[in-house]
């Protein structure tokens, strides 16, 4: 089979044009630095069946930064057919190089100028034919989120193909052409094919930018979009979770209940107070879940996280890090997975590890839902916002502390340089893409951690046999005692231990378990809770629950990214020391000041 | 010739010698930011942030210390 690889600087539109290729869902973003991964999918091209892979994006094949070495090592490892180099065109006078250095390097390619549309609104004009005789390479013209030129873009790979040959891996280590003369002869090429005009027709992203990036009013102004943005998920959202709760509680009454009655008592209370409620507790989330995904697509397709990135470096910097890392933040607010795996785009060891080490303190979705279900039951629907968004500002607190205690252990030395891409709108094809994307993460999610670890926190609570439910005789009980020691000076009860140890494992685990804990869901199991609890213990719950430790797949991927178990370890260690010492602060200094 | 940070906002130039390491050099480069390159000054962040270069049709941002190493001629 035929490999094709897709190739091209950061940000010009790689992943969108796989998606569509594909049919796959790949995640898209105004940012450089999304495609971390190497994607490999395999398509009907032409009528034959060909591998394509999306490479992460690259600025030169010198292979400084990790991800330029993924390319690099990729291309130097695998045998390749055919490269699509992407470029955008309407920044072909700087990107050509890239197009020239894989000609150079002897890899076989084909040019797709990507963003024809916004090349046409800036006036720049582009001649396919004359390039292509000068670079000596097939050149097409397409806007791949539009679908322009999709047809021919394909039929210009599938003849290239069909006769390319691949290079030997082995012959292209070591040929990269000195840069002068690329930027000689890319000088030359777009001399004869490209017109930019003098000066460039004003635009939107202009005038946004003087509102949004203004001296005293753009950082006040990015957080007043982040917390409309919040109050618009719940707005949304609130009210398709209480139907979805209604809506499992009466599936249960009218039509499970009657059903498994013929089962013994016990194989009853497992299905139904154990596995059932424990997972419809999490799933009546979904929607909320979703459309807060939504919100962050829209704001990660905009832009305007790079723009986020000049808002804070100033800040940033006093903290050893630097402008991307406050984005990695605010990405780990959806999940803190993909934001450990963004860093790639940090070439300086040092300010990765610091960039990691901040990023699992982050609010993510997940902790979100325990800290909405937790809210809900124990405060008023007027303190409510207020809660959740102090436990935002709690998760930056976090990352400041982190920041600033290990800044001397893991030293930055690394130029901050970044694009500031325009501003973009995405298309509710790319919207209803990214959803589709999100539920089929937390459908795996769900089978993979939580129904498993609902169904342990059930057996810890009723084992062994001949102990009463939920008792001090359990083995969820014994677990309990164990831990007060230190779980009591913060005001955690006995009972809610076994559900933390499970948050260890995925934190939605968590609502699961206080639905087999109690042995309630929805709308009971708040009202339950709400007589346990009082607001000092459920905050202070929260910010344990908070800081403690991320979730395994972060802990993993932490591992991962850092090439080092050690330092995995040296993060979770931290965390929960953090965690517990601000707990305990908060819980004490409540209780003296008596409440 | 002055180091790029001092170009106040508005303000047009020609990249006239890029004085950093390699790999700065290199990405400095893919960005645009090449000898003989027309660049302008955009904005400039508060509290010593970082600066907003405009090179034919990218917008970069960069610190002070990276601007430093970079000498333009009006
Ligand atoms: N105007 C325009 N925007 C595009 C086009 N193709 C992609 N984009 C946008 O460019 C941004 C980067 O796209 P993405 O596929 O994530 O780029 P990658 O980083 O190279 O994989 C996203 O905001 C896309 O919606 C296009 O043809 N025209």
């Amino acid at each position: 089979m035929k490999r094709l690889a897709l190739v091209g600087m950061p940000n010009t539109g790689k992943s969108t044009f796989f998606n569509r290729v594909t049919g796959a869902s790949a995640r898209v973003g105004n940012w450089p630095g999304v495609t971390v991964d190497l994607l490999a999918t395999r398509i009907l091209l032409g009528g034959d069946m060909v591998e394509l892979v999306d490479l992460p994006g690259i600025y030169d094949l010198h292979g400084f930064a990790d991800d330029e070495r993924i390319v690099r090592h990729f291309l130097e490892h695998t045998r390749v057919d055919l490269v699509a180099v992407v470029l955008n065109a309407a920044q072909i006078d700087r990107q050509l190089t890239l197009a020239l250095q894989l000609r150079d390097m002897g890899v076989p390619c084909v040019l797709l100028l990507n963003m024809s549309d916004e090349a046409r609104q800036l006036g720049i004009s582009i001649d396919t034919a004359a390039m292509a005789r000068d670079l000596g390479l097939p050149v097409a013209l397409m806007a791949a989120k539009h679908g322009h030129g999709h047809a021919e873009a394909m039929a210009l790979l599938t003849r290239a193909l069909a006769t390319a040959k691949a290079a030997d891996p082995e012959a292209l280590r070591a040929r990269l052409a000195a840069d002068d003369r690329i930027e000689t002869d890319a000088a030359a090429v777009l001399k004869g094919s490209v017109v930019i005009p003098e000066r460039l027709p004003a635009h939107l992203t202009d005038r946004i930018d003087r509102v949004l990036l203004h001296p005293w009013l753009g950082l006040p102004l990015f957080f007043a979009v982040m917390l409309l943005l919040f109050q618009g998920v719940f707005w949304l959202g609130e009210p398709l979770q209480d139907a979805l709760e209604r809506g499992f509680e009466a599936l249960r009454a009218a039509a499970l209940q009657p059903l498994l009655a013929f089962l013994p008592a016990a194989v009853q209370g497992f299905l139904l107070d154990g596995v059932y409620a424990g997972v419809v507790t999490v799933a009546a989330f979904v929607p909320l879940i979703i459309l807060f995904f939504l919100f962050m697509a829209v704001v990660e397709d905009s832009g305007y996280l790079s723009r986020a990135a000049f808002l804070t470096d100033a800040l940033m910097a006093r903290l050893g890090l630097d402008g991307r890392s406050f984005v990695m933040l605010l990405m780990g607010f959806g999940c803190n997975v993909p934001a450990a795996m963004g860093t790639r785009i940090m070439r300086s060891r040092g300010l990765r590890l610091l960039t990691m080490m901040v990023i699992p303190v982050s609010l993510c979705s997940a902790r979100l839902q325990v800290f909405l279900f937790l809210t809900a039951a124990i405060f008023t629907a007027r303190a409510a916002p207020f809660v959740i968004f102090s436990l935002y500002v709690m998760s930056f607190v976090a990352a400041l502390v982190t920041a600033v205690v290990f800044k001397g252990r893991f030293r930055n030395d690394e130029p901050f340089v970044l694009e500031l891409p325009p501003y973009r709108l995405p298309t509710l094809r790319q919207i209803a893409q990214r959803a589709w994307l999100e539920v089929q993460h937390f459908l795996r999610r769900a089978t993979k951690f939580i129904v498993g670890g609902v169904i342990l926190v059930w057996l810890l609570t009723h084992l062994p046999g001949g102990a009463t439910p939920g008792s001090d005789a359990t083995f969820a009980g014994m677990l309990g005692t164990l831990f007060q020691p230190v779980l009591a000076p913060i005001g955690i009860d006995e009972r809610l231990t076994v559900a933390l140890i499970f948050g260890f494992v995925a934190k939605e685990v968590l609502i699961g378990a206080f639905a087999v804990i109690f042995g309630l869901e929805g709308q009971a199991l708040a009202a339950d809770l709400a007589t346990r609890m009082d607001w000092v213990q459920a905050y202070s719950f929260m910010l344990f629950t908070l800081i403690y430790t991320p979730c395994l797949s972060t802990i993993a991927t932490l591992r991962a990214e850092a090439r080092s178990a050690g330092f995995a370890t040296l993060s979770v260690a931290w965390s929960v020391l953090l965690a517990w010492l601000a707990s305990f602060a908060f819980y004490q200094a409540a209780r003296h000041l008596g409440y | 010739m002055i180091p790029l940070h001092q170009l106040a906002p508005g303000d047009d130039a020609t990249v006239a010698a890029i004085h950093a390491d390699a790999a700065l050099r290199s990405r400095l480069a893919a960005l645009g930011v090449r000898i003989g390159q027309r660049v302008r000054m955009v904005r400039k962040g508060r509290f010593a942030g970082p600066l907003h270069i405009r090179l034919g049709t990218t917008d970069v941002i960069l610190r002070h210390r990276q601007a430093g190493q970079i000498e333009v001629a009006r």
